[in-house]
């Protein structure tokens, strides 16, 4: 059994185009026509159906896989689990993507079923669900008639230009960024659209993290270079295409990201991307969060130093910054290695932080679990869609040498239950790819659970560096008591100690100030963090709230739409109905 | 059925197969089954008579009822146990028990097979004779499965070539018969991958159950982390999850009984009736041998009483014994015809009639399952709704 699942596997997509091209042309008045299953007709009508209902491009929405099996369905190959992470977009209200169910309920549930019942469960379902779709939309902003929509497309080669010391020169694609928004802030009602090479979203996650230090930053796609030599090219470029439109689209329901300088230049500004890159940036620093240097070291950063750049200007004098270079520099190691702990006492930060971590854990193990349901689910309704394969099959043998009545009675009877496997086959795999995209959500807060560390990175670094200032101000002054001590005792005072004293003062004074405005930044980043973990809990509950109402909707929809399928099977079977079978 | 020897009330003959027991220790442990048999026949004790059988006592039955009727289809037995762990797995019993339920009262419900003194005998005799009876048969037929390997082979070479169109003299080569025999062969492929699916299905029943059951507890681990309402709401979907993987695990149960174990049936059917036209060509080609011999012995006996040679007596003793025995031969050749021609309609309406039970219990079973799975699901929606209007 083992070493023939993969010839079946292989069997299976040949067989679904025999099930395409199966006409069981029985005395020429064929159910199985009638029916739905090849039944072009309403195909044609669900699939438009269905395309104009999802105007967000989402591969696992496209439906009959059954039916196009030479179309790439990410639940048919193994290596789909992978790609349900990063397909299917995220449940953002901007997207107004929960409103599907009560519309697919509609498209979905008429083509296929001749039933009324199935109109009645279809209008059920629908005004369940209308009274809480105020609700599904969680973030005030769909509310109100801001929207701010972005999507990734039409990846394609471009070559850099060919310098002489490497011939040939690199290629490297780039994508379309489309923008469609309202906000003021983009100049009113407007669309525009900019290339971008994976490069440009390096640099600006980079200059986002800098600028809103304490903020939870949706973390950027992975570089993953792995997976780049691994992968077939054009995988490769369509999971990236996705991985970056569900970023940008995060970034653009931040509240406070939304609006920043670096994310409109990017969206907005055509040609080259005019944000400093990690190369370039002029030796100004603040001690970061170990995330960055990671970040740094992608694409562009060759430097072994992490230098960035602040892009507010107003942070203080040159020495200050200066200060804090030499600080970072003799206090921090950039390779992740050993850095003097912090001395945390807020008890509340390190019980959230206990928290954050166990809620962290939970979230990576349902959200495993979530993919090995998927996966029952899916092997669940290949199969039963095997089944029916081969009693089609049987069936057809079965008319073909007919000789008695008996057999053709019962060819007839097993095709309705071929039918009804393959119905419920597809049945299965449709609310299998909702579930996906339902139960995504967990791992999306996975993301959002790297973004949570990163801000507290932050807060953690700035509390370093305050630290390290208030250390170092209290040596500084020790010295200068010595030196004061020395030059006392000197009658008529000590010229160079004087002088070295003075000097020592102006330093005192510089660090302390230096002092001020790391206490200042700290406090700031301390209420960043704050407002943010709020604002992501409160977001998190009702994304989750969100997902659980989907997933079981969902759920409900698609086992009565099977549970219809098969009462059928058996009313129109009923004179078989026996209390307990006796041959 | 109307028996000739009972003219008084309608004659019946039902048994039932129940109470599985383990007898035995270690190695040497077997299932024993009580037989109750019910009937109104005049040979049989009746009304009740109780015995108790184990698993090579039916074996005994099929094997004589095989060399005794000739040409019917003799129901065939569920397997003799496969793995030694699953040999005594309550489920492996109550499925063995129904089959071998089916089994006798399959053959008490023929109309032939149910005159037979050995079905007699194996539903009235004491246990000891019973053993007696199992023991001394045991010898002569323990042949019997190498034998039918090879008349499998045989049939399947005969068949290959009388495809191939190679001539063989000594093979039926009616067109309804080559088309029957082709039947049977292709139906046991047919038949086999559907029942592997049907297998793979009822393993795809208990691994979504398995599925659910971890995903509700990762899930109520998950609620334990979050606050209000979230926590509650995940709670409760993660009950429902865990009351849902029950009811996969019992549908398994059911999809594997009433559902995979008929096509099972079926297919063991098919196996038994090309045993049956294995027998069918082994008395066909005796038929042709013996008639070609008698002919050879009659023209010698005509040879000689020309040439009124003092070997005409025995000539003419050995013609006409060839010739009993060809006729013989023949009687028998086309009895087995014979019953091949009612047993195949008889078998066809049988299996429409079990396969379309089988089809039904599945198609309901299904049905119940989704508006179980449905009923659950929709009865959490409500509370969802309540917590995240808080």
């Amino acid at each position: 059994m083992m070493g023939s699942e993969n010839a079946d596997e292989t069997q299976i997509n040949a067989s679904k185009e025999d099930m395409e091209n199966l006409s069981l042309g029985v005395d020429g008045d064929d159910p199985l026509k009638k029916s739905d299953v090849n039944g072009d007709s309403s195909n044609s009508a669900y699939r438009s159906a269905m395309s104009t209902l999802s105007n967000v491009r989402d591969p696992l929405s496209s439906p009959p896989t059954l039916l196009t099996p030479t179309d790439s369905d990410p639940l048919l190959a193994p290596s789909s689990l992978g790609d349900f992470r990063s397909v299917g977009s995220k449940p953002n209200s901007s997207d107004n993507s929960y409103i599907e169910p009560p519309s697919y309920a509609d498209v979905i549930f008429s083509p296929f079923d001749e039933n009324s019942d199935s109109e009645i469960n279809g209008a059920e379902d629908s005004s369940l669900l209308s009274p809480s779709s105020d609700l599904l939309s969680r973030s005030p902003s769909s509310l109100s008639s801001d929207y701010i929509k972005i999507t990734v497309s039409k990846p394609q080669k471009e070559q850099e230009p060919s310098n002489s010391i490497v011939p040939g020169g690199n290629t490297y694609i780039t994508y379309l960024i489309t923008t469609r928004t309202n906000l003021p802030d983009f100049g009113g009602p407007s669309e525009f659209s900019v290339r971008r090479r994976f490069r440009d979203v390096v640099t600006l996650a980079d200059r986002l993290a800098e600028s809103y230090r304490g903020f939870c930053i949706p973390p950027r796609p992975d570089k993953s270079v792995v997976e780049s030599q691994v992968m077939q090219k054009q995988e490769f470029v369509e999971q990236r295409r996705v991985a970056l439109e569900k970023y940008l689209r995060r970034l653009s329901a931040h509240p406070v990201i939304r609006n920043s300088d670096e994310l409109k230049v990017f969206l907005q500004v055509e040609g080259k991307l005019p944000l400093p890159t990690s190369t370039d940036v002029a030796s100004r620093m603040l001690d970061g969060a170990v995330k960055l240097p990671q970040q740094l070291f992608g694409e562009g950063g060759a430097s072994a130093v992490p230098v960035h750049e602040v892009v507010q200007p107003a942070r203080g004098g040159r020495d200050l910054l200066r200060i804090f270079k030499e600080l970072r520099q003799s206090v921090s190691n950039d390779w992740g290695g050993y850095k003097p702990p912090v001395v945390e006492e807020d008890k509340e930060f390190l019980e959230k932080k206990e928290k954050i971590h166990d809620l962290e854990q939970q979230i990576i193990n349902a959200s495993q679990q979530a993919e090995l349901l998927v996966k029952a689910q899916q092997d669940m309704g290949e199969t039963m869609g095997e089944l029916g394969l081969a009693f089609i099959k049987l069936t057809k043998f079965e008319n073909d040498e007919a000789v008695f009545n008996s057999q053709r009675t019962r060819a007839t009877e097993m095709k309705n239950l071929a039918t009804a496997a393959v119905k419920a086959s597809r049945l299965f795999r449709e609310s299998n790819s909702q579930t996906c995209k339902h139960l995504d959500t967990l791992h999306d807060y996975l993301g959002m659970m790297m973004a949570i560390q990163g801000a507290f990175a932050d807060r953690s670094s700035a509390l370093l560096t305050v630290q390290t200032l208030l250390s170092e101000l209290s040596s500084l002054q020790a010295r200068a008591e010595k030196l004061e001590a020395a030059s006392a005792k000197v009658f008529g005072g000590d010229k160079s100690r004087i002088r070295k004293i003075e000097a020592l003062k102006e330093t005192i004074k510089v660090t302390e100030d230096a002092k001020n405005v790391a206490i200042r930044e700290y406090e700031r980043i301390k209420e960043n963090n704050r407002s943010e973990v709020e604002r992501l809990d409160s977001e998190r509950r009702a994304d989750f709230m969100n997902m659980m109402k989907g997933f079981v909707v969902n759920q409900v929809g698609y086992a009565e739409k099977i549970s219809n399928v098969w009462a059928k099977v058996a009313e129109e079977s009923s004179q078989y109905d026996r209390e307990k079978q006796s041959s | 059925m109307q028996s000739p020897r009972s003219p008084s009330s309608q004659p019946f003959l039902s048994v039932s197969v129940t109470d599985p027991v383990k007898l035995g220790n270690g190695v040497q442990s077997y299932i024993s089954y009580r037989v109750i048999t019910k009937t109104n026949f005049q040979d049989y004790q009746g009304p009740e008579k109780i015995v108790i059988r184990r698993y090579s006592d039916f074996v005994w039955l099929r094997d004589r009822l095989f060399e005794k009727y000739k040409g019917v289809f003799i129901p065939p037995l569920p397997e003799k146990s496969a793995v030694e762990k699953f040999r005594f797995s309550a489920e492996f019993i109550e499925m063995r028990r129904a089959a071998l339920d089916i089994f006798v009262n399959r053959i008490a419900l023929h109309p032939e097979l149910q005159l037979s003194e050995d079905l007699r005998t194996f539903l009235q005799a004491d246990e000891e004779t019973m053993e007696r009876f199992r023991f001394q048969e045991t010898g002569i037929f323990k042949k019997k499965p190498a034998d039918l390997m090879q008349m499998f082979r045989d049939v399947q070479t005969k068949v290959s070539d009388a495809v191939l169109g190679k001539e063989k003299p000594v093979e039926e080569t009616t067109p309804e018969y080559e088309k029957l025999k082709h039947y049977i062969f292709e139906l046991e492929n047919h038949l086999t991958e559907a029942q592997k699916h049907a297998y793979r299905l009822v393993k795809r029943h208990r691994e979504l159950g398995q599925s659910l059951l971890d995903f509700g507890k990762a899930v109520k681990l998950l609620g334990a982390c979050e606050g209000e309402p979230t926590g509650k709401a995940f709670s409760d979907l993660g009950t429902k999850s865990e009351l849902l993987s029950i009811k996969l695990q019992k549908e398994a149960q059911q999809v594997l009984m009433n559902f995979e174990e008929p096509l099972k049936d079926y297919v063991r059917y098919v196996q038994s009736i090309k045993a049956t036209i294995a027998e069918r060509g082994t008395a066909f080609r005796q038929h042709c041998e013996l008639a070609e011999t008698t002919k050879l012995k009659e023209i010698n006996l005509d040879k000689l009483m020309l040439t009124r040679s003092e070997k005409v007596g025995e000539a003419e003793i050995e013609y006409r014994e060839i010739k009993a025995e060809s006729e013989e031969a023949t009687r028998r050749f086309e009895r087995i015809v014979k019953r091949m021609d009612e047993e195949i309609v008889r078998f066809q309406e049988q299996k429409t009639e079990e396969m379309g039970v089988a089809f039904h219990q599945f198609a309901k079973g299904q049905a119940r399952l989704a508006n179980g799975i449905a009923d659950a699901w929709r009865a959490l929606l409500p509370k969802l709704e309540a917590a995240s209007s808080v």
